[in-house]
């Protein structure tokens, strides 16, 4: 399936004949093995959601969060080498407590997606460092509106209206692209999310799984927060009654 | 201008003598130059940090009361003598179990306002419920107080933090030196001496005095301070704590009574 980069994959500071930088498509295999991320930019702000897979049944619940906070108006939902993503949440963090306390404001998505990509398309350049196994989506939102923005172990970012990141990306996109986002609302957005991870996720292969879900909307006032349990609740409910029905159609069609 | 250059260009004087007047009092090649005012040492001192203040808070008062603590300052500052900025808010809400005032310096205030306002945003990143308690920040402050005064550079202020801590209210206060210690009455500046009297007597006679009973004692304070501070203002605002959250009230202005100025010698 993956091509072997023989010889020209051994450090970041190598192309192989055909261009391709392999270790930075290796450190993307780690964000692929990751459990599900996707966040989808409503009508009026933006909504994250993250499969949080659940290797034993020995840890505590809610630990090992995937949703992390960058600035009180900017949240992250993150794939990957969870170690590698809470680097960058402090290389986050510090660049929007530099960008508040030089230009006195909050920082504008776009520059803090910018300046870490920047940091992480660094660590591509050379031989001596590895690649983030991380690729990760931001958003926030303010008087323009809603912003999201991701990016991925090369450095590169995009602005997106729906993105999903993690093992099941292609059949989230599939999910994410039947919706009209840019009329829904948070609220409407929140079940569609919890619906989507639950659609995406595997049964067979990862049994057991935690649900994270956040976003950031005129509602919250532009501050990015977990949703509040009971909304969550809702949305699970709506998500597994959905899986339920569609689970019940397909029998009938048999 | 004309007495300026005959003393420099003398008739009769060569080229390389007028050099040497046009720079009277400089140095010589390779020496630093001595700016007017600066010390006289011929070595060089180690660099001397301590600053006299420029724009400044007076008075902060504080007053614990039966569920809750309550601080007032008024919003001047001024320009040594003058009045000059008249909607300076020298109390703020920190989070919703804490709130803090201070005089002094007002540049030095701002700093520590960014950066505890920024300790409070770390605070809300981390997502888990946990808020900096009124204490915390006390025993923060002192320490950072008490350091900067031991490199001779300190923050120019008085800062009192009132809150709610464990249920119950707490309040103190740190100086530019670091002498920190809590109190049910606490006031800086010239509250130390006019106001101070006025709030330990009601605490003494009734520990448990409601908000709006503290409110008015406080509000009485603050007239006193009007008539007799001359670097005060009559506009003010409060900063309360209850169990229920914490606010920034005002802007209030007090009504005062001016007749017997008339009276005193050298009014006019």
């Amino acid at each position: 399936m993956s091509s072997i980069g023989t010889g020209y994959d051994l450090s970041a500071s190598q192309f192989s004949p055909d261009g391709r930088v392999f270790q930075v498509e290796y450190a993307q295999k780690a964000v692929e093995n990751s459990g599900t991320a996707i966040g989808i930019r409503g009508k009026d702000g933006v909504v994250f959601g993250v499969e949080k897979l659940v290797t034993s049944k020995l840890y505590e619940e809610g630990a090992n969060k995937r949703i992390f906070n960058l600035d009180k108006h900017v949240g992250m939902a993150v794939a990957g080498l969870i170690a590698d993503a809470r680097a960058l949440v402090d290389v986050g963090r510090d660049e929007a407590v530099n960008f508040r306390n030089n230009y006195g404001q909050a920082v504008p998505l776009k520059i803090l997606t910018e300046r870490i990509s920047s940091y992480v398309h660094a660590h591509t350049l050379y031989g001596a460092v590895r690649p983030f196994g991380v690729a990760c989506i931001l958003g926030s939102y303010n008087d323009e509106g809603p912003h999201m923005t991701m990016f991925d172990p090369s450095g590169v970012s995009w602005g997106y209206y729906g993105c999903a990141i993690g093992k099941a990306r292609q059949s989230a996109k599939t999910e994410i692209e039947k919706l009209k986002m840019k009329d829904m609302t948070c609220r409407e957005l929140v079940k569609e999310v919890a619906k989507i991870i639950y659609v995406v996720h595997d049964e067979v292969k990862d049994k057991v799984f935690e649900l994270e879900l956040s976003w950031v909307s005129k509602e919250t006032n532009g501050k990015h927060e977990m949703v509040p349990k009971d909304i969550h609740a809702e949305a699970e409910k709506y998500a597994k009654e959905s899986l339920e029905e569609s689970d019940d159609s397909d029998d009938e069609d048999i | 201008m004309d007495a300026r250059l005959k003393n420099k260009v003398r008739p009769g004087t060569n080229m390389a003598a007028m050099s040497m007047e046009f720079w009277r009092n400089g140095p010589a090649p390779g020496a630093l130059y001595s700016f007017p005012g600066a010390s006289t040492s011929s070595q060089k001192c180690p660099a001397k940090h301590t600053q006299s203040p420029i724009t400044t808070g007076t008075s902060v008062l504080g007053m614990k009361f039966d569920g809750g603590v309550v601080l007032a300052a008024d919003m001047l500052g001024s320009y040594g003598s003058m009045a000059r900025f008249r909607n300076c808010s020298r109390v703020m809400k920190v989070n919703d179990t804490t709130v803090l005032g201070a005089g002094g310096d007002y540049a030095d205030f701002q700093f520590l306002r960014d950066t505890v306002e920024q300790k409070v945003n770390d605070d809300n990143c981390m997502n888990d419920g946990f808020q900096m308690t009124p204490k915390a920040l006390h025993s923060w402050l002192t320490r950072v107080m008490y350091n900067r005064r031991s490199k001779f550079d300190p923050l120019w202020n008085t800062v009192v933090v009132g809150g709610i801590q464990n249920g119950d209210p707490f309040l103190g206060i740190v100086d530019k030196i670091g002498t920190a210690y809590e109190s049910p009455t606490i006031a800086s500046g010239y509250g130390a001496y006019i106001a101070l009297p006025l709030l330990r007597e009601a605490y003494e006679k009734n520990p448990k005095m409601t908000r709006e009973e503290t409110v008015g004692l406080m509000e009485r304070c603050l007239k006193v301070l009007f008539y007799r501070d001359a670097r005060s203002f009559n506009k003010y605002q409060l900063a309360v704590c209850t169990a229920e959250g914490s606010s920034v009230e005002g802007p209030f202005s007090s009504q005062t009574n001016w007749d017997i100025a008339t009276l005193v010698k050298g009014y006019e």
